[in-house]
């Protein structure tokens, strides 16, 4: 417990790093490398966004290329993020715009099958009313499509940032200065600075999965949640055998 | 057949991708002056062997990368070579890992830097490591000592930091030592491990003790050190002494005129039980390998590893055997 109470105390307390030399620690070094980190997880979350959900609209209204929408997150998560950005790193190059790269790349995989899923899974006859009211091609994927898929997507979305901002802790190998830095470096840092930097990456992660959680229910069209019903009773109605017994 | 052809596509990329990984091996592969000679001192004597050591038993231990796997390995057959009964555990992480097993006697003896043991170990902050090399070692000695381990005389080769620019660079700009580097940093980028931004001997000793000031710093994973240099990234970059690529890609080692680089000396690190145990042989062993194992000779070892693929333990063997110390 000692160990943790060091850590915290690091968050808060500059001091002289162990190899010497430099100050290390306090909340505005930390803030910093906090910084650095949102801005590399967040570009690369955004750029990913803007390349998937587009593409996975798409493929899922012209219902062409199913195959590579659903065997992307396969090879996706088969490659170890870790490979990715070394090879990103032997091949193109070390930096901010790189590492930003290999991150929409390993962010990508998830949103696209979410988004490509999410719009297959759309009731057809929900979609055909749409085009016999008239609507175009274009009106279906924003009106129709894009709503009802939005859980999925943002689904996605959660899987990748998370991964994106986990990983982006490698990044300090890369050229970037990161939460990382403290972990990979213990000379420098401490074992306190290791284990400090290792606490903020961690709650940065679930802070992400709750804020996206919070805007995931927040842009849920009104139909899907049923107005007035808690979660539970979504979850309830959800299931064909309640919705049988369900008081009417 | 779209079907066909996506899998296609698939295939396509995971094969690539497969390409790509393996290139990785044989990227700086210009092995063309591979043996530069080992051999050119005459030994002074053979490694004896004698019998009575046979019932000694002891390990050899190293750390986890080329250099230490190859030291391990020319101790480990040297002993053996002197009759002892050896073993070896060449993989053994960090110097923290290393250091415990040592002390709990897993472990007989392992090579360990100077500089690193003063750092690690003794609590020596970077701007108090001692920039003589007997210095340092005579420190190491001491600290080792109060754990009960006996740290033998050093080799000759210092693994060490160096400031480290391309030809081209130092042709075109005329630098031959760090200093030089005064007036001209500012526009330069300096690549290190992500340690280096906060090292005293390292970045924040290029500010303080030279007084440089470089236009950006980039930390990179410290296997890059040497190909970010030669794909034009890096003006300057922070090697090791010890390096192959540095002879084979020609780069140019900036001369430390202000000594700020501490001594990185390696010295076998014995308990002193198994010293006691083993008999004057096995100090008269490590004397007879570290003699010849110059900065030079290192460098070429690690190359035959490194670039040319062979394993430490073949290249440890062609040590001892091109300095006469064992015979072929």
């Amino acid at each position: 417990m000692n160990d943790f109470f060091d850590a915290v105390d690091f968050i808060f307390s500059e001091r002289e790093s162990p190899a010497g030399g430099a100050r290390v620690g306090g909340l505005a070094k930390m803030w910093e490398l906090t910084w650095e980190h949102l801005q590399l997880s967040g570009i690369s979350i955004a750029v990913a966004c803007a390349i998937a959900i587009p593409l996975g609209l798409w493929l899922g209204h012209t219902g062409r290329g199913g195959f590579l929408a659903i065997n992307a997150s396969n090879v996706g998560r088969a490659v170890p993020s870790l490979a990715l950005i070394a090879f990103f790193v032997a091949y193109i190059g070390v930096g901010f715009t790189n590492l930003t790269l290999a991150l929409v790349l390993l962010a990508i995989p998830p949103i696209l099958t979410n988004t490509y899923t999410g719009v297959r899974q759309v009731d057809r006859d929900t979609v055909d009313s749409a085009r016999g009211m008239g609507m175009t091609g274009s009106q279906v994927v924003r009106r129709v499509e894009l709503p009802l898929a939005l859980p999925l997507i943002f689904g996605g979305i959660r899987i990748s940032a998370v991964n994106v901002v986990a990983t982006a802790t490698i990044a300090p190998l890369a050229g970037v200065v990161t939460l990382g830095d403290p972990i990979i470096n213990v000379n420098t840092y401490g074992d306190e600075g290791r284990l400090a930097a290792a606490l903020v990456v961690a709650l940065l992660a679930v802070a992400t999965e709750l804020a996206l959680g919070a805007v995931q229910r927040a842009v849920t069209p009104r139909g899907l949640k049923l107005e007035g019903g808690g979660r539970w009773r979504r979850l309830a109605f959800a299931m064909p055998h309640n919705r049988r017994e369900a008081p009417t | 057949m779209r079907r066909h052809r996506w899998l296609m596509l698939l295939a396509l990329l995971v094969a690539a991708f497969a390409v790509a990984g393996c290139g990785d091996d044989d990227d700086d592969d210009d092995s063309g002056n591979g043996a530069a000679d080992t051999s050119s001192e005459q030994p002074s004597s053979q490694i004896q062997k004698n019998d009575k050591n046979a019932s000694t038993k002891l390990t050899i231990g190293s750390k986890n990368f080329t250099e230490q796997k190859v030291l391990g390995e020319i101790y480990a057959q040297a002993l053996t070579a002197a009759g002892y009964d050896v073993s070896k555990e060449l993989n053994l992480g960090d110097e923290q890992t290393a250091l415990k097993a040592l002390e709990g006697g897993d472990i007989s003896a392992y090579p360990e830097y100077t500089g690193t043991a003063l750092l690690s170990f003794f609590g020596f902050t970077a701007d108090k490591l001692p920039n003589d090399e007997t210095e340092a070692y005579n420190e190491a000695k001491a600290g080792f000592g109060e754990k009960n381990l006996t740290a033998l005389p050093p080799t000759p080769f210092v693994s060490s930091n160096e400031v480290a620019v391309t030809k081209e660079t130092a042709d075109k700009l005329g630098l031959s030592k760090i200093s030089d580097l005064k007036g001209k940093s500012q526009d330069l980028t300096l690549y290190g491990s992500p340690e280096c931004r906060q090292r005293l001997d390292c970045k924040l000793g290029l500010e303080q003790v030279y007084g440089l000031k470089f236009k950006k710093f980039v930390p990179v994973d410290i296997a890059l050190r040497h190909e970010v240099l030669k794909k034009g990234q890096a003006d300057v970059s922070i090697v090791f002494t010890t390096d192959p690529q540095n002879k084979r890609e020609g780069f140019v080692l900036l001369e430390d005129d202000k000594g700020m680089f501490p001594p990185y000396n390696s010295t076998l690190v014995v308990r002193d039980d198994v010293i006691e145990k083993a008999g004057p042989d096995f100090a008269k062993t490590v004397e007879l390998v570290n003699e010849d194992l110059t900065d030079e000779v290192m460098q070429e070892l690690n190359a035959r590893v490194d670039i040319d693929k062979s394993t430490p333990e073949d290249v440890a063997g062609q040590y001892l055997e091109e300095t006469g110390l064992i015979s072929g």
